[in-house]
């Protein structure tokens, strides 16, 4: 390409060579090389340290030294709970502010406020949410470590995930579609029911996946809210009462494990099923933002 | 669903149905600012009462952590300094590394190689830190710890930390906000219009010289937001730097053993009580202000950013 007259798009001076402009080349690919690297290094040094200490008991099971039994099983149904019980209620109110903000409010202060809100809730540590969960679930509500705690914490640290991608989705539905259905007769309320949240759906379950994601990569703020105990319920009804027990998630487990416990084997298996997850999820949101052109936001 | 149902709700008076909507629309919204505020009020209310029992000044310009012995000393400075110089330190080494792979991204790379390294940044953002943190604690601290046995051999001052100090959590806090910035970066680089590339293209400067003197200037603004919200992450993340900066109160000085804002908080909550749990509660009202300023810095270039596009 050097050698040809008629060189498009690179520069004039194609017959004098900068050598300060190697060094940058070359500089830039190391940087980009570094990504890949690192996350290579990060995936096999975790699968061929870990990969041997996933099996079905693994899955299945809770560590216990009578038994003689070394599982992650109670960790796994704890950070379900978790999951289920913040989404369940994190979504609507994550999407209902968003459609508050995108249809209902009139530019204002009301609509800076929130958005400053939002906005700072997003760029709050996780440890502080921690903290404010353990005093005000845990203690003044008395809540104590439960999952129900630690659910509702992660509740706030997620809401802004959710809100700014359902706002997202709900400014790439047409005004016409709007404008159609009012101007059949329809009410504001029936419109965004029938016509704006089915077509903001797949921006707002990016958005919830997002949020799954982001739950399960959770420890710091989960520590001190949702407790760290990995034991399954014996009984049915046990399942019933779980969520005002304390529970340690995966996460927890993992840092558990390599800390206090000093157990690598367990931490590098949950590490290998926690890389699992997320690939899965980020798969799952490419293909989405993909297949309905949505415009995520981490 | 009924499939003959008309479009005007049946029975109840539509404009009732229509309030009650707003209404619980505007309170989901409002749960924002309810939150923002308790957690502001919490924080205030639990991390000024040691400023009382222990007084200001032994809190912050002490450097003495010793919460159980019998006569306590709850100096924090340390700890403030470990923060701003460790996330200083991150920031320094992960921007210049961030900002090049964006400009690979964005400036320099065919959509092949693109096509690898965007999803392995994408990765890198979503694996927990409880991960970046095994492998600090499996692969850094080793590492570190032989290159300190070298550096120190023979010192009879220097406290052997196991490599388990404050430069392994700069390096892993460098690594953890790499995708923040990278993301930023490319997305304000890529919005640069393609006629300022061209102008200077044709001006005869050389690829290089047009991203370095045109690109990235017109881009400042958007990658000083990649770089304030690197700092926001590097001061708030916990669990991995908790791994692998060892657990001692020191000097921020690279083979120290140190106590970050966050980690202080991490490792000693859940045992503390009485005075040396207040104290852990000013040290989180510190990173809460600390973070609410980096808040404050992201909306100011948020909203200039809006005016500069108007």
């Amino acid at each position: 390409m050097h050698n040809t007259d008629t060189n498009i798009g690179t520069s004039l001076q194609k017959s004098k060579r900068h050598p300060g402009d190697v060094a940058w080349n070359t500089l830039i690919y190391i940087c980009a090389a570094f990504s890949v690297a690192l996350l290579a290094t990060i995936i096999l040094y975790v699968c061929a340290k870990g990969i041997r200490a996933v099996n079905w008991s693994f899955l299945t099971s809770v560590t216990s030294v009578l038994r003689g039994t070394v599982g992650i099983a109670g960790n796994i149904v704890n950070t379900l709970y978790i999951i289920v019980i913040t989404m369940v209620i994190a979504t609507p109110i994550g999407v209902g502010a968003a459609v508050y903000l995108n249809e209902y409010a009139k530019p204002g202060k009301l609509v800076t406020v929130i958005e400053f809100a939002t906005e700072t809730l997003a760029g709050i540590p996780s440890i502080i949410f921690g903290l404010f969960g353990s005093l005000f679930f845990g203690v003044t509500l008395n809540m104590g470590y439960s999952l129900l705690t630690g659910s509702f914490t992660l509740i706030l640290m997620v809401l802004p995930l959710i809100t700014r991608n359902t706002q997202e989705a709900l400014k790439t539905v047409p005004d016409s579609y709007r404008n159609g259905a009012i101007g059949l007769g329809t009410g504001k309320w029936y419109m965004i029911r029938t016509i704006l949240l089915p077509s903001a759906m797949p921006g707002i379950i990016t958005g919830a996946i997002l949020a799954i994601g982001r739950i399960v990569g959770e420890s710091a703020a989960l520590l001190f809210t949702a407790g760290s105990a990995k034991l399954l319920p014996k009984a049915l009804d046990g399942y019933l009462k779980k969520p005002m027990q304390s529970g340690g998630t995966l996460t927890i487990q993992l840092y558990l494990s390599a800390t206090s416990e000093g157990d690598f084997t367990t931490a590098f298996g949950i590490a290998v099923v926690l890389l699992v997850i997320v690939l899965i999820i980020n798969l799952a949101t490419k293909r989405l933002a993909a297949k309905f052109d949505v415009h995520r936001i981490d | 669903m009924n499939e003959y149902a008309s479009i005007h709700s049946k029975g109840v008076s539509k404009s009732v149905v229509e309030l009650i909507a707003k209404i619980i629309f505007l309170i989901c919204a409002i749960i924002a600012i309810f939150a923002v505020c308790s957690i502001t009020v919490y924080m205030f209310m639990k991390g000024t009462p040691a400023l009382k029992s222990v007084g200001v000044t032994d809190l912050f310009f002490k450097t003495e952590w010793k919460p159980t012995a019998s006569e306590p000393s709850y100096g924090i400075l340390y700890i403030i300094l470990s923060s701003i110089i460790g996330t200083a330190a991150a920031v320094a080494i992960g921007v210049p590394i961030g900002l090049l792979t964006a400009v690979f991204l964005t400036e320099v790379s065919n959509k092949k190689l693109a096509a690898i390294v965007q999803p392995a940044v994408e990765l890198l953002a979503a694996i927990p830190s409880v991960i970046y943190g095994l492998l600090g604690l499996m692969l850094l601290n080793p590492f570190l710890y032989k290159l300190e046995k070298l550096i120190f051999k023979g010192s009879a001052t220097h406290q052997f930390t196991g490599g388990a100090n404050l430069l392994a959590a700069v390096i892993v806090l460098a690594i953890m906000i790499l995708p923040t910035v990278i993301n930023i970066s490319a997305s304000s680089i890529r919005a640069v219009p393609d006629y300022l590339r061209s102008a200077s293209l044709a001006l005869g400067a050389t690829k290089i010289q047009t991203i370095f003197k045109v690109t990235i200037p017109a881009a400042k603004s958007g990658i000083m937001t990649g770089v304030v919200l690197g700092i926001g992450r590097a001061l708030g993340e916990a669990m991995a730097i908790n791994m692998v900066a060892g657990g001692a109160v020191n000097f921020p000085l690279p083979f120290n053993s140190v106590r970050f804002l966050t980690t202080q908080i991490v490792s000693e909550m859940g045992y503390a009580g009485g005075v040396h749990r207040q104290v852990l509660f000013t040290v989180g009202l510190v990173l809460y202000i600390f973070i609410m300023i980096v808040n404050l810095i992201l909306l100011k270039m948020k909203k200039k950013g809006e005016k500069d596009l108007a």
